[in-house]
């Protein structure tokens, strides 16, 4: 992998750049305040965007033909339930098992899969997160309150625009009897990332 | 803000929640939201009435790109931003950023 497969492909398009001018512009002349953007976002960060990845996550527990489809097609399978988009374009999903923990991070920029986890959490973005998940994941794990068994492997994933990765968490014990919908309320975005476990 | 559930001005939805498929769709959702509320007293009418024409206007034109539009319009009709200065720093907005980057 180079440098270059993390940016896009493309420049900016108009109306992103359009839009960036209208909130600089904005911001400038305090029409909008301060961080407003921001903490607007930032609800959407933990509540309202992981949703439709931990759906995807609840599916795959309920359905294993689907999980099946979901770890060989990522992108295939996550449009099946009607999400996808340009931040989106190309999902692998990596399964969690007793051995195996992922977890993902861009170490150049911030690449994360927009259509099924939302907007990106701020220490996502930030740089010792970024190298330490590639020099010490096991550390850094601990640090989040994700500390793993010696034995249990960690394999870490680089997003880029090439590829955004998606963890499929363990269905935890004890939710036999719950149904899709409520298992869906049990994943958290942290878990997809890879930084906690269920 | 609130927004509509159905009809013309209502966003893309799945499963009933407000679906964005890239970063600067979220961005000019809380941009709107912030206008709304500092300048036009939380009364979004202004705003979703752009929001419907600029919809008609281009039926085809992606819902986000039509919310940017009457954003836009609202903000230069009413006289907060004038157009040249929008297209001044259109041209370099966006340069050494990462789109992705909010």
């Amino acid at each position: 992998m180079t440098d270059d497969d993390h940016h896009r492909p493309v420049p900016p398009s108009p109306i992103e750049r359009r839009v960036t001018a209208l909130e600089q512009l904005l911001t400038e002349r305090g029409y909008v305040p301060e961080g407003f953007v921001d903490e607007f976002n930032r609800a959407y960060e933990n509540d309202i965007g992981p949703m439709n990845g931990a759906k995807v996550v609840a599916r795959a527990w309920v359905d294993p033909e689907y999980k099946t489809r979901l770890l060989e097609d990522g992108t295939a399978a996550i449009a099946e339930l009607g999400f996808g988009g340009p931040e989106g374009h190309y999902m692998r999903v990596v399964e969690n098992t007793a051995g195996v923990h992922n977890v993902v991070v861009c170490t150049l920029c911030s690449c994360y899969p927009w259509p099924v986890l939302g907007l990106p959490p701020n220490w996502y973005k930030d740089a010792p997160y970024r190298a330490r998940m590639v020099r010490e994941p096991r550390a850094l794990l601990a640090e989040m309150g994700c500390s793993l068994d010696g034995e249990i492997e960690i394999r870490v994933w680089d997003s880029s625009a090439e590829a955004r990765y998606l963890v499929l968490p363990e269905r935890p014990a004890g939710t036999d009897d719950l149904s899709e919908g409520e298992l869906a309320t049990v994943v958290t975005r942290d878990a997809m990332i890879g930084v906690a476990r269920l | 803000m609130k927004l509509d559930v159905d009809g013309p001005a209502a966003p893309p939805r799945s499963n009933g929640e407000v679906v964005f498929e890239a970063p600067w769709q979220a961005r000019a959702f809380g941009l709107a939201a912030a206008v709304v509320d500092t300048r036009f007293g939380g009364d979004r009418e202004p705003f979703r009435q752009r929001l419907i024409a600029a919809i008609a206007a281009d039926p085809e034109r992606p819902y986000w790109e039509s919310w940017a539009v009457a954003l836009e319009d609202l903000v230069t009709s009413t006289g907060l931003l004038a157009s040249d200065d929008i297209d001044r720093r259109e041209r370099t907005a966006g340069v050494g950023r990462n789109p992705a980057d909010p």
